[in-house]
């Protein structure tokens, strides 16, 4: 897949990566935040993964509101991304503190109980 | 956008977005794997900084100045800070529930090994409706986005402040515990 050309202020044709080389990055980004996700049995390790998923898909918005005709609507909704990605790791975090209080570990295989 | 890409050019020669791409993407991905394998959670959390950061760069090369900025302040700054106080105030777990196992390591390739070949074939499979980047706003995109915000999508964002405030009071009473 071959990058658009894109003429800089001499007239001359730049190299600009394609769109496809960007979706590759974030394929391979959101494939190892989904293997931490599952992987890890650390809850930490398992919001490292989700926050790495969240990045990968932005990552697509952002691309492809430059290469289609999408525009700054890509942008912006990445932007809305990000807002529910820093609300996400605050519930989270406050919930895994808590867990530890509690438990005195942040294992997910200790956490299997809806009452406690 | 295009500035970038001249002085890029001016530095490397013809390939030099190409190669700002690969530099970034190869940062990005390496800081991603160490990130997801780290034996200590605390190195993975720096790691993912790393991460984060490239793909703020990543964002400068899209052209998307602003979400570039936005991912330095809220990722970088913010969200990291959270995982690294998390991490800080957790530490304290026998070494078996920070290592991935064998068992677990077969069970995360089995769902990730098909969701990435997946993503791929679609990635690379898909004739994407291109066409060639727009020409770059020489102001940026900052005025664009608050035009957007201020107008298309207004009511999201209001919800989105109302959202932000629900966490931060539900995160503080969590955070709380058992303790009235």
């Amino acid at each position: 897949m071959t990058g658009p050309l894109l003429l800089a202020a001499g007239g001359h044709p730049i190299l600009d990566i394609g769109l496809g080389h960007y979706l590759v990055l974030s394929a391979i980004l959101f494939s190892l935040g989904i293997l931490a996700v599952v992987a890890r049995r650390n809850a930490i390790g398992v919001l490292i993964g989700i926050e790495l998923v969240l990045n990968a898909a932005n990552l697509n918005l952002v691309a492809f509101g430059r290469y289609t005709d999408a525009g700054l609507r890509g942008p912006v909704f990445a932007l809305f991304v990000i807002l529910l990605a820093a609300a996400e790791a605050a519930i989270a975090l406050a919930l895994l503190l808590n867990l530890f209080e509690r438990t005195g570990s942040v294992s997910l295989d200790e956490a299997d109980q809806l009452k406690g | 956008m295009v500035e970038l890409l001249e002085k890029a050019e001016a530095a490397l020669g013809a390939y030099g977005p190409a190669i700002l791409f690969y530099g970034m993407a190869g940062l990005v991905v390496a800081a991603a794997v160490y990130a997801v394998l780290a034996k200590k959670i605390d190195h993975g959390a720096f790691s993912l900084m790393a991460c984060f950061t490239g793909v703020a760069g990543l964002y400068a090369l899209l052209g998307s100045d602003f979400l570039a900025v936005a991912q330095v302040v809220v990722y970088v700054g913010g969200i990291m800070v959270l995982v690294v106080f998390g991490v800080l105030l957790t530490d304290r777990l026998p070494i078996e529930f920070r290592q991935i196992t064998r068992e677990t390591a077969v069970q995360g390739l089995a769902v990730a090994v098909p969701v990435a070949v997946a993503l791929l074939w679609a990635a690379l499979g898909t004739a994407w409706p291109e066409r060639a980047p727009a020409a770059p706003l020489p102001e940026g995109t900052t005025e664009g986005i608050g035009v957007l915000l201020m107008t298309d999508y207004l009511l999201p964002f209001e919800f989105s402040s109302l959202l932000l405030l629900i966490a931060l009071v539900g995160a503080a009473r969590l955070a709380r515990g058992g303790r009235k």
